[in-house]
């Protein structure tokens, strides 16, 4: 980690979005994680893509569990809401939170030891809840921050660092999260900005359970000759089934794709997710498709990348709930708390 | 990953046609990066020097300016600096650093300094003589003089320091500083001939001489032919001879009314000077538009700071007498248009003339060469502008015994200028008087070497302040303008010193860039504060330029790039507004970057001289 501060000086070129903004008033303080840790660069993707949609800062919270990846919203955002939970736990608090405000942009930070063991549980029904959030894993097969024990997303012929036998089966979240109902299911690479980005920009524009499983190696106790999550082992093995282009609103669609390899789907916001199929075989929108060409890949020892799922139909928790549109903290006390009466009528409609 | 391997990766991906890798073992490279330095025409190791500053090494700082630029006194307080123009914290904030301000603190706070002169060399039996006393040939006479040759400096004034001292008014460059640098250099044994005007360059070759350097300057004032010209008599001034003569105590008083033509450095130098003497009302009128002045800015600021006014767009015509005494000028007004082939000439406006009365002129239109003591007989070719025929990278005549620098060789210039000629004409002297090759010229000093001391930890201070430039602060001018002696500028005190110094970007520290050990996690380019750093696809280099994620439009700075990595993309790094904040060698998991201080030192005489 660096001692000194980010300077303030930016390139006197750099483009500003439509509200003025650079790409660095998206940042946030300085990470203090080890030099190289792929966190970072998804951190610096998060910044690029909430730059490039022209987020307001303040329609925006970062929330996380524990983990170096989960200590990453401190990092980019810094004017924007947040919520730092225990272990495991950032599903709960960002259910609760979404449900009492759905006007905010929700961005999940977690890892796949936050998420794939002790956080498993809570994972699986803010799945299937929909919660309205993009909840992105930063995957590095192990615990980070506790010294680097394999995690349950490590494959099971990916070695420790001393050449240790990993002897379980691993968890792929992204078949995981499709199986559990979400409707949006991507895996990027963080040494690959292009691919992610687009990614990101698309899942943050989705309305309901945005998922994004991101290889995103550990320099320090992951990233070793043997480890099936180092640069080098997923800079070779991946393959991308579908490329993602994000196409805002306000942009013209000029391009023409040569038809049957490109599926053009409108988000709820009226922006579009290009997505160009790699796989010319490949159905983004058959969820059971989708995990068996998920499972094909791993079977060969290859990581299935870019947008594998996509639904666009379904809803999100609050609507499947019947709950009121406007954030709890706009709505009169009178409504906020309808009474002593009120109460009573529902008790006796229950006697 | 092995070099063997990563060569036949990069290998089996070519790419062409493709921009070729930096070849950073190219000196020019490196120093190119260091804006200030290769702006200097003496190429003072400027960040060097600044750091040292900071550290309160004011001797070591004043003989790192005292070894490439001779006068660091002098230049502290004078020099044009074509270097602040250059400073690349120009480009990433509003002001440069205040480098010439930062060099006069290192002489005005430097220790002792004689046990770190040169050892001078037993007499070597050569002979040279320097014409002219100013800047270009004490900076031969410093050169040369150390390695054993009997240098000779004619001057017509009774002293050394040519127009350092014969124009440059006293407020702005005390004497004590003058002939404290001025003398350093005479004290190595040199043989000085002053109030002799050389009226015969024959007779100077004729004298046995191996060599013969000119540096007489550019001495003659040009004068204003129009309308009433020949009636105004004693009250018209040429302003470098005005100057001159306030200099060496002739004049002391002014009209009350002074007009002062021209808009160059020595139009605010008489102004200024007139305000001294009694000039209440100092007026600057200059044909020219405001922006298109030739006076340095600073200059400008410093003539209305004490209430000089500057009328732009004013062409003289005329000037009116009373009783046999210049009375007025008279002016017509014009204004900037540009023509169909955009360029930009004066048009008058159609007003009425303008009548400026007043009780003096200074006429400070330009200077030019003057060579009525040379003999066209000596086989010494003059050309153009009756100009003699010199070349620029050995400074010698046709004449090959007569080397030519200073104002003397291209024209009006200044003191950093003369210095660098100065240099070059000592190493092509130096040559030419050991019989070897004048076109070989010696190899600049060059050393790259590591700056890491820890994990993110630096030899040089990487956390670069914020601030504003600082100002440097004024005498009061109810005491500056009644004493003409006075300095003006103060100069920065300890406190001020350290906070500029601490502007400073360390351009000499390099990023320096391992292909073979980078990993490509991108950890470098997500944390560059100034997005200089990019892996894309290589191509031809207008196309990378465009391809970068700020497009590099400033084709005057490089971009350093890579040999092919694994992935196929190539690292292509803008120079242009890097802070060398060491914040990407501090993010690499590999080093593959690393921060190292680049110091280049010109190559002078002294060492051809010890290497052959
Ligand atoms: C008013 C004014 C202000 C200036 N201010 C600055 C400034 O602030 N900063 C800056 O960098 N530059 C300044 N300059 C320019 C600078 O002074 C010159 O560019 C510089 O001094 C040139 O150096 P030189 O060695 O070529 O010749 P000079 O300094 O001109 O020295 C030539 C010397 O040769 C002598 N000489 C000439 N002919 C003969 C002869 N036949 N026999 C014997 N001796 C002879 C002259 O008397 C003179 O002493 C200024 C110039 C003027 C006119
Ligand atoms: C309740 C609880 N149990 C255990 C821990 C110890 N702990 C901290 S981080 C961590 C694992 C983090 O792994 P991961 O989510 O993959 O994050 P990474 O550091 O790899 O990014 C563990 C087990 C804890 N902080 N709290
Ligand atoms: S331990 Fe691993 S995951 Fe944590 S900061 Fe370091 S490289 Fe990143
Ligand atoms: S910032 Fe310092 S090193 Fe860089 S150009 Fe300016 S003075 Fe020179
Ligand atoms: S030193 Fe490195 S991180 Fe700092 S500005 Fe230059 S390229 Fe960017
Ligand atoms: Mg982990």
């Amino acid at each position: 980690m660096s001692y000194i501060a980010k300077p303030k000086f930016h390139h006197p070129k750099l483009p500003r979005n439509d509200l003025g903004l650079t790409r660095r008033d998206y940042e946030g303080s300085m990470s203090t994680l080890c030099a190289g840790c792929g966190h970072d660069s998804v951190s610096a993707a998060i910044v690029e893509a909430c730059f490039e949609l022209n987020l307001p800062a303040h329609k925006v919270a970062k929330m996380s569990g524990i983990g170096c990846s989960s200590k990453t919203p401190t990092y980019f955002l810094s004017k924007s809401h947040g919520f730092n939970s225990v272990h495991g736990r950032m599903p709960s608090i960002a259910t609760g939170a979404n449900v009492a405000n759905n006007e905010l942009k929700y961005i999940g930070v977690s890892g796949d030891g936050d998420t794939a063991s002790i956080g498993f549980g809570q994972f699986a029904h803010a799945v299937r809840r929909q919660v309205d959030m993009l909840y992105i894993v930063e995957n590095n097969g192990t615990y980070g921050l506790t010294k680097g024990q394999f995690s349950a997303t490590n494959d099971r012929e990916s070695v420790g660092r001393k050449g240790q036998e990993n002897a379980f089966e691993c968890i792929d979240l992204a078949a995981m999260a499709i199986q559990l109902g979400a409707s949006f299911v991507g895996r990027g690479f963080s040494g690959d900005k292009d691919q992610l980005v687009p990614m990101i920009k698309a899942a943050i524009s989705h309305k309901g359970f945005a998922f994004i499983d991101v290889i995103s190696p550990c320099v320090t106790f992951n990233n070793h000759v043997g480890s099936t999550k180092s640069f080098e082992f997923v800079r070779d093995n991946e393959h991308t089934v579908t490329a993602t282009d994000y196409v805002p609103t306000k942009e013209e669609i000029k391009i023409e794709y040569e038809t049957g390899t490109t599926i053009d789907v409108m988000l709820h916001d009226d922006s579009h997710v290009r997505l160009r199929k790699l796989d010319a075989d490949y159905n983004p929108s058959d969820a059971a498709a989708a995990m068996q060409h998920i499972m094909r890949y791993q079977e060969q020892g290859e990581i299935a990348t870019g947008l594998l799922y996509l639904n666009v139909n379904d809803t999100e928790l609050k609507e499947k709930m019947n709950l009121v549109d406007a954030p709890l903290n706009a709505l009169p006390f009178s409504q906020l708390r309808p009474g002593a009466d009120a109460l009573e009528k529902i008790n006796n409609s229950l006697r | 990953m092995s070099l063997e391997e990563h060569r036949e990766i990069t290998a089996k991906k070519p790419r062409a046609p493709y921009t070729k890798p930096t070849d950073i073992s190219d000196p020019n490279y490196f120093h190119k990066v260091v804006d200030c330095q290769w702006a200097c025409p003496a190429h003072t190791p400027v960040p060097e020097y600044i750091r040292m500053i900071a550290q309160r090494q004011y001797t070591e700082a004043y003989m790192v300016n005292w070894e490439s630029n001779v006068f660091p006194g002098i230049l502290g307080r004078t020099c044009d600096r074509p270097c602040e123009p250059a400073c690349r914290r120009g480009r990433i904030e509003e002001k440069p650093v205040a480098i010439c301000r930062l060099k006069r603190v290192a002489a005005d706070k430097r220790g002792d300094i004689e046990h770190l002169m040169p050892e001078i060399a037993p007499k070597n039996g050569k002979r040279v003589a320097c014409i002219g006393g100013g800047p270009a040939s004490l900076t031969v006479a410093r050169d040369l003089a150390p390695l054993g040759y009997h240098v000779v400096v004619y001057d017509r004034d009774a002293a050394g320091g040519g127009m350092m001292r014969s124009q440059i008014p006293a407020f702005r460059l005390p004497e004590s500083v003058l002939n404290e640098e001025v003398e350093r250099i005479l004290d190595f044994g040199i043989e000085t001939r002053f109030n002799q005007e050389v009226t015969s360059l024959k007779k100077v070759l004729d004298e046995d001489f191996d060599a013969v350097f000119v540096g007489t300057g550019a001495p003659r004032g040009r004068d204003l032919n129009i309308a009433g010209r020949e009636d105004v008599g004693d009250n018209f001034h040429i302003g470098i001879d005005w100057l001159m003569s306030v200099a060496f105590g002739h004049t002391s008083k002014i009209g009350k009314r002074v007009v002062v033509l021209g808009g160059g450095n020595t139009a605010m130098d008489c102004c200024r000077t007139a305000k001294r003497l009694g000039g209440a009302d100092v007026k600057v009128i200059v044909r020219s538009a405001f922006d298109t002045m030739k006076a340095s800015p600073w200059e400008i600021e410093d003539a209305q700071n004490e209430d000089i006014e500057i009328l732009n767009n004013h062409v003289p015509q005329k000037f009116l007498t009373e009783n046999g005494k210049l009375s007025a000028v008279v002016f017509e007004k014009v204004k900037p248009e540009v023509d169909e082939n955009g360029r930009r000439k004066m048009v008058p406006t159609g007003e009425d003339p303008v009548v400026v009365p007043c009780d003096d002129v200074l006429c400070a239109i330009g200077q030019e060469n003057h060579f009525p003591w040379i003999e066209r007989d000596i086989g010494l070719e003059f050309g153009e502008w009756d100009m003699p025929v010199v070349d620029k990278d050995t400074f010698q005549s046709t004449n090959p015994k007569v080397f030519f620098g200073g104002d003397a060789a291209f024209g009006p210039e200044n003191i950093i200028w003369a210095v660098a000629h100065g240099h070059q004409a000592a190493i092509s002297i130096d040559s030419f008087c050991q019989e070897k090759d004048i076109r070989e010229r010696p190899a600049p000093n060059v050393t790259l070497v590591s700056q890491k001391m820890g994990m993110h930890e630096w030899s040089y201070h990487n956390d670069i302040s914020n601030d504003d430039r600082y100002l440097v602060p004024h005498a009061d001018k109810n005491f500056t303008l009644k004493d003409i002696k006075m300095e003006v500028e103060l100069g920065f005190d300890e406190q001020l010193a350290y906070d500029e110094a601490m502007r400073c970007l360390n351009c000499d520290v390099q990023t320096v860039f391992e292909d073979v050990k980078c990993i490509e996690c991108d950890a470098c380019v997500d944390i560059c504060p100034v997005d200089c750093i990019n892996f894309i696809e290589n191509a031809p280099e207008d196309e990378l330029r465009q391809n970068l994620r700020v497009p590099a439009n400033d084709l005057e700075q490089s971009l350093y790039v890579s040999e092919i990595l694994p992935t196929g993309r190539t690292m292509i790094k803008d120079e242009d507004v890097c802070l060398h904040c060491g914040l990407c060698a501090e993010r690499c998991p590999t080093a593959a970057w690393d921060m190292q201080q680049f110091l280049y030192k010109e190559g002078q005489a002294k060492n051809q001289r010890v290497a052959g």
